[in-house]
């Protein structure tokens, strides 16, 4: 499907939220309360069927927390960038997507893991690299007192 | 039960083993807690980060001609199509389209990257189902692979031969007939290949039917590369969304349907036979033009976001770069293959004998280094 007429369907599935066309997919921004009820609807959709979970990202945006989904449709081979966003640093929280994507449980294990982002909903939450003491590494605001790099 | 073995075994209970970190069938550092009841396999729990780097974050103080160098020591079987990757998104974002002696250049290392890739993948599975003698044929033939990198690229397995815009340099003169030469070799003795192991009734007892993944399962654990391909779908980004100059060579995707251990391992094995293919048809055509595009000194993408996909030897690698117009990337995401494809080693070996697990957690082709990155 061409961008245009995918950005046409989107926003006929998910009303409430932003979409723009960016450099390479179309993109939509959702509410962290959407979330799991628009990317269901974008998976079940015939026309969208973007039933793969191709990666997940968590972002640090300096104030905000962020996730970016790159979904990709297995039968019509478009993708789509679902974001969403979280303006609490202290407790984040968003929904889990380990009921819409299998997948999706070891990815937000590492995001979890690294950005300190909590998954509600997510069967085995727990961090995946690095042990219990350390911090969030993946922060912006994050101190390390080994890596010279970043000096 | 025996009476040898009476009161030393758990009869109803389940009990827990370790299986690594230190285990040769897991090559490298992965710990896999498994839970048993007498042999057969309820619950395995893979433990990884035993060499976590934070490449991504060293990625976040690191120009991209730099970041180049991290991705070689990912997944260290396919570096140059890891290298590639980056290098293409860094394109994309700066709209550079390289020349066409690049594209074939790149194109045909990367095949002959996935033929050796392939090539360990089939001495070591070997060896873990106890054909030693695997390890050695394999390795053998790698070598020659290994020799053709050293020449033109400097490294072995390591090559960093790609940079934004280009290539490190021109490729070695000899490199056309050694590259030849190769084929020609490798098409005659792959057959041993399959005497030695695909044909062997102890290995097919071991690997048909073990394993079984759905091709509904393999989407919605998004597994990719062979080992999705095996379950029958069709995930090759290399047909689906071609670049470099894949879009000028004629191959076919290996679809196989039944989803098991075995027929993980014959898609490699008939892929190694396709990336030949590629490469003859590259090989002679190669055309003139400059090795490299000119380029800035000090690259900065211009402030946006940044996806690219390449299909390595293991599956789908996505480079994810965030810029914020600087020189150095905002955030830099790698998604790689083979850390998605551990997720479901839990539901592929429920079930199955504590000996199929190490066959099924060796045609997953797994490289430590890429999950824990």
């Amino acid at each position: 499907m061409e961008k245009k007429q995918l950005a046409a369907v989107v926003a006929s599935i998910a009303q409430d939220s932003v979409i723009t066309e960016g450099l390479q997919f179309v993109e939509i921004t959702v509410s962290p309360e959407n979330l799991v009820k628009v990317v269901s609807a974008l998976k079940f959709n015939r026309e969208t069927a973007l039933d793969l979970l191709v990666s997940l990202t968590g972002m640090d945006y300096g104030t905000d927390l962020g996730i970016v989904y790159h979904l990709r449709s297995t039968t019509f081979n478009h993708m789509l960038v679902v974001k969403t966003r979280v303006s609490d640093r202290e407790n984040p929280g968003i929904d889990s997507l380990c009921s819409v994507y299998k997948s999706a449980e070891f990815h937000e294990r590492e995001v979890f893991d690294l950005l300190g982002i909590k998954f509600n909903g997510h069967p085995d939450l727990r961090r995946l690299f690095l042990d219990s003491t350390w911090g969030f590494p993946l922060r912006k605001d994050y101190k390390d007192d080994i890596n010279i790099l970043g000096k | 039960m025996e009476e040898a073995v009476k009161g030393v075994v758990p009869e109803n209970e389940e009990y827990v083993i370790n299986m690594g970190p230190q285990h040769p069938s897991t090559h490298g550092v992965l710990r896999l807690v498994v839970s048993l009841k007498g042999e057969i396999v309820q619950n395995v729990q893979p433990h990884i980060g035993y060499i976590h780097r934070g490449i991504e974050k060293m990625c976040e103080n690191m120009t991209y001609p730099q970041i180049i160098h991290l991705t070689d020591r990912m997944d260290y079987l396919s570096a140059h199509i890891n290298n590639e990757a980056v290098c293409l998104t860094v394109e994309k974002a700066l709209g550079i389209e390289v020349s066409d002696r690049v594209k074939y250049i790149r194109t045909i290392l990367s095949e002959l990257t996935r033929i050796q890739s392939h090539q360990l993948f089939w001495a070591t599975f070997g060896m873990d189902l106890g054909g030693l003698t695997c390890f050695f044929y394999g390795l053998r033939d790698r070598e020659k692979v290994l020799d053709i990198f050293e020449e033109t690229c400097g490294g072995r397995m390591i090559v960093s031969y790609n940079a934004p815009g280009g290539l490190m340099n021109d490729i070695h003169p000899n490199f056309q007939k050694r590259t030849k030469e190769f084929i020609k070799y490798f098409r005659k003795t792959i057959h041993e290949y399959d005497d030695l192991l695909t044909g062997n009734v102890i290995f097919q007892e071991r690997t048909k039917g073990i394993g079984k993944v759905t091709r509904e399962d393999a989407i919605d654990w998004g597994m990719t590369g062979p080992v999705g391909r095996a379950s029958g779908f069709s995930c090759d980004i290399r047909k689906h969304n071609p670049y470099s100059a894949y879009d000028r060579v004629n191959f076919n995707e290996i679809l196989y349907n039944e989803g098991d251990t075995f027929h993980r391992y014959k898609v490699r094995m008939d892929e190694m036979l396709e990336s030949m293919n590629i490469i003859d048809q590259l090989i002679d055509n190669i055309p003139e033009g400059p090795w490299t595009e000119k380029m800035k000194p000090v690259i900065k993408l211009p402030e946006g976001e940044y996806f690219q996909s390449v299909e390595t030897a293991r599956g789908e690698l996505g480079v994810y770069i965030v810029s914020d117009g600087n020189k150095y990337p905002y955030r830099v995401k790698f998604r790689s293959p083979n850390f998605v494809n551990l997720a479901p080693l839990n539901i592929m070996s429920k079930g199955s004998k504590i000996a199929d697990l190490v066959a099924i957690s060796g045609s997953l082709d797994l490289i430590i280094p890429d999950i824990d990155r």
